[in-house]
């Protein structure tokens, strides 16, 4: 049976580019990069360089990423570190109900402690609208935290727009941009972002090993404490090889700019397309354009997602419902919900996110795979809908 | 039979099997554990398998074991977490002076929260009297934290009286066994902690990975927020590769720990005898018996410790003149201090710390490089 992976928003394989760097790193570069010695200077060097890349990529000094053990850290540094060091009168947070659990949890936990957040709605599409975030900021208002793009039905979210506003009124952006990077061009000064998430498992890089971009006097509270490293911001030995294949994985995405969203969207519109044909009842979710290119939401009318996740599991096809992170749970996304969309229809929504491995043919395989357990169960759920009006 | 690397408390390199183990995971079972399909499912499998693993290394139940980034985030969990889930009702912790940095910050950030913290001193040998422990426990105490082994010194600590104690009390216990396991043998129930901080990288395992065991029943919050992984209590997709290079790390040092470090034990100790030997006003400081088997931690009167690293580089050894995290410090160590050692010794201290790979042959070579290098730096001084 062949294999067919759709869930890049997920993770990614490593590109063997990466792993070959990484094998060579723990090779040669092995030492502690705080020794003084030559195998501490070899892995720091290494930590140095890496830096550079990704600090380039980002459009940013190098003095201004902080490698961190991923997108779930770096967003929990941002936001506790943020509100660590706010004045006792600035405890207000603005943020979106569609972040990803890694921001609305470290919200929810800031509540706790007495902070208080404004939870923004989005459109239909899962878009923001600036204006709600010029309403919602506050004299109290320490930290706005809005995502680049969403995980679940990929619509990008007006940053720009955002961080204009959030200048104005003085007060620190976060962005969360792990789902964009490598695949997107993520300038942080374009965005005029403050601090901006990035993980490298999403780009065909390593897991385990992400970044937090501070932007110079953007100073905040270090999570992990406990040693020099990362200039004093985030202690614990370096994941060098983490670190080496993050960069590595960077430099690829650069080489292949812009080629790569192009067929990754080619790919998602030939998969919308011939799945709209086969399945006319099937709704589209997200935004029609501002998307990532490769995330493709749908709903199956009277079809549980994952009944049909397993159905497609079973002949090759990797998919999921909503975040891999809440893969466990059965509740509905709460980023569906944020649509607009009913619980059940929440319940009907699969996530298909594509990658720059996949190809046309395998598009096809899955199309017809889809569309065939698609009607099945839909038909099964016809058959056993309880008769009524009799 | 260069380089030379007696720097293994710092990091030691992955061990062949355990890269072995690792390597499919980079590409062929790269899902998420957390999806549902497939290859998803191995990830994860793979993870339940190293849980296995690292609880069987310390006697622990696999489902008391908690991957995290490694051995700094452990620590940091599990001082936050248990103040956390404390909330007001305690804020009294008691710790020692000599703990890893990651300990003692932790411990400074609780206290900007205003818990109070108690230091238990050590004596000359770096060694905590448990019945200081004891005394310094009040109703407020919520949490002691003191580490199996010293990282600069080797001196391992009574964790089992200390344990004791803090069961009698109904305090919990948490201690940084980063330096022990793999090295000794590690027994969370015979030594009656609550959570134990480990470090992949320290014992032939990759950096960026690290594992807390955590007792059913310990109050402790999150540290990571984010999606469900680790029962909810550690945010963060899984870094499989790394966690299944922990599980590996763990099987190694079970099968061969003891064997091999009864090897680098011999090798410590001709080390130790062949520089005292022949250089006067050397001392072996921390505890003569109670150490950690790779650990030889000596000062030399009249020289720099720094300059002393510096000249064995040089000739292909790479020892260090402290703690790693805190290469480049200026001040002296922390560790060092609080034991009272003279500040002159202070100042003229190395670690070595051996591993699996030292012959007897780069031990005998280290000898001479280090009496060659310490008359030649005390001439200096004379001279100078």
């Amino acid at each position: 049976m062949r294999e067919i992976y759709l869930d890049h928003s997920a993770t990614t394989p490593i590109a063997p580019e990466v792993q070959t760097a990484m094998l060579e790193a723990m090779r040669e570069a092995w030492g502690n990069p705080s020794s003084m010695h030559l195998f501490g200077r070899r892995a720091r060097d290494l930590i140095d360089e890496s830096r550079v890349t990704i600090a380039r990529a980002l459009g940013c000094l190098d003095a201004e990423v902080f490698f961190t053990s991923g997108g779930t850290e770096s967003d929990n540094m941002a936001i506790f570190g943020a509100a660590r060091v706010a004045p006792a009168h600035r405890r207000h947070i603005v943020t979106t109900t569609i972040e990803h659990h890694a921001v609305l949890h470290a919200c929810q936990r800031l509540q706790e402690d007495g902070w208080e957040v404004t939870y923004l709605p989005v459109d239909p599409y899962g878009m923001v609208d600036p204006d709600d975030v010029r309403r919602a900021i506050r004299e109290d208002t320490w930290l706005v935290s809005v995502m680049h793009a969403n995980n679940e039905i990929g619509t990008l979210q007006p940053i720009r727009e955002i961080a204009q506003i959030c200048r104005e009124r003085g007060v620190w952006l976060h962005c969360d941009a792990v789902q964009t990077f490598g695949l997107l061009e993520v300038k942080v000064d374009e965005l005029g972002v403050d601090m901006l998430s990035v993980s490298a498992h999403k780009l065909y890089g390593p897991k385990g090993i992400g970044a937090l971009y501070l932007r110079g006097g953007v100073k905040i509270a270090p999570l992990l404490v406990g040693g020099a490293q990362e200039r004093e911001l985030r202690a614990g030995t370096e994941n060098v090889p983490g670190i080496v294949g993050f960069a590595r994985a960077v430099e690829l995405c650069e080489q292949l700019g812009h080629e790569q969203a192009r067929h990754i969207w080619y790919l998602r519109e030939r998969l919308r397309q011939q799945l709209q044909e086969c399945l006319p009842d099937m709704q589209v979710n997200g935004h029609p354009i501002q998307c990532l290119p490769g995330i493709l939401s749908v709903t199956f009318p009277g079809v549980s997602a994952e009944s049909l996740l397993i159905a497609l599991d079973q002949r090759g096809i990797a998919a999921s419902a909503g975040a891999a992170c809440s893969a466990g749970s059965i509740e509905p996304s709460h980023v569906l919900l944020a649509l607009g969309m009913d619980e059940s229809r929440a319940m009907s929504t699969i996530r298909l996110s594509l990658g720059r491995g996949n190809t046309p043919e395998e598009i096809d395989i899955a199309v017809e795979i889809i569309a065939e357990e698609v009607k099945r169960l839909q038909r099964r759920a016809v058959a056993s809908a309880p008769v009524q009006g009799i | 039979m260069l380089p030379v690397y007696l720097d293994h408390s710092a990091t030691t390199p992955v061990a062949p099997e355990v890269l072995e183990a690792m390597l499919p995971f980079f590409d062929r079972a790269f899902g998420n554990p957390s999806a549902i399909y497939a290859i998803g499912q191995e990830a994860r499998e793979a993870i339940e398998r190293a849980r296995e693993q690292v609880a069987h290394l310390v006697n622990a139940d696999a489902d008391d074991v908690y991957f995290t980034s490694g051995g700094t985030e452990s620590d940091n969990w599990a001082i936050k977490g248990v103040a956390r889930a404390w909330r007001d009702r305690k804020n009294h912790l008691i710790t020692t002076p000599i703990e890893h940095h990651a300990v003692l910050e932790a411990c400074s950030a609780l206290r900007e929260q205003g818990w109070e913290i108690t230091f238990v001193p050590v004596d000359s040998t770096g060694m905590v009297d448990p019945d200081e422990v004891r005394r310094a426990i009040t109703p407020r105490t919520g949490l002691i934290t003191i580490m199996h082994a010293n990282n600069e010194v080797g001196t391992i600590e009574p964790i089992a009286e200390i344990g004791a104690i803090a069961r009698e009390h109904g305090i919990p216990f948490h201690t940084d066994a980063v330096q022990t396991v793999g090295k000794i043998p590690v027994d969370v129930q015979a030594l009656g902690v609550d959570m134990l901080s480990i470090s992949a990288h320290k014992l032939y395992g990759p950096k960026g990975v690290g594992a807390l065991v955590v007792r059913r029943g310990t109050p402790l919050r999150p540290l990571l927020d984010g999606g469900g992984q680790e029962r909810g209590r550690r945010g963060g997709t899984y870094n499989v590769p790394g966690i299944v290079g922990l599980g590996a790390a763990a099987e190694r040092a079970m099968r061969c720990g003891v064997e091999e470090m009864e090897r680098v034990r011999a090798l410590r100790d001709r080390l130790v005898e062949g520089i005292l030997q022949a250089v006067p006003d050397a001392v072996l400081t921390g505890h003569p018996v109670n150490r950690l088997p790779n650990n030889a931690h000596l000062a030399f009167a009249g020289v720099e410790g720094e300059s002393l690293v510096l000249s064995l580089d040089a000739v292909g050894i790479y020892c260090s003149a402290g703690a790693a995290c805190s290469s480049g410090d200026t001040e002296p160590s922390h560790v060092l201090v609080a034991m009272g050692i003279d500040p002159h010794l202070i100042e003229g201290s190395v670690r070595f710390t051996l591993g699996k790979d030292n012959t007897p042959e780069q031990i005998e070579y280290t000898i001479q490089q280090v009496v060659r290098a310490v008359n030649k730096l005390r001439s200096l001084r004379v001279s100078g």
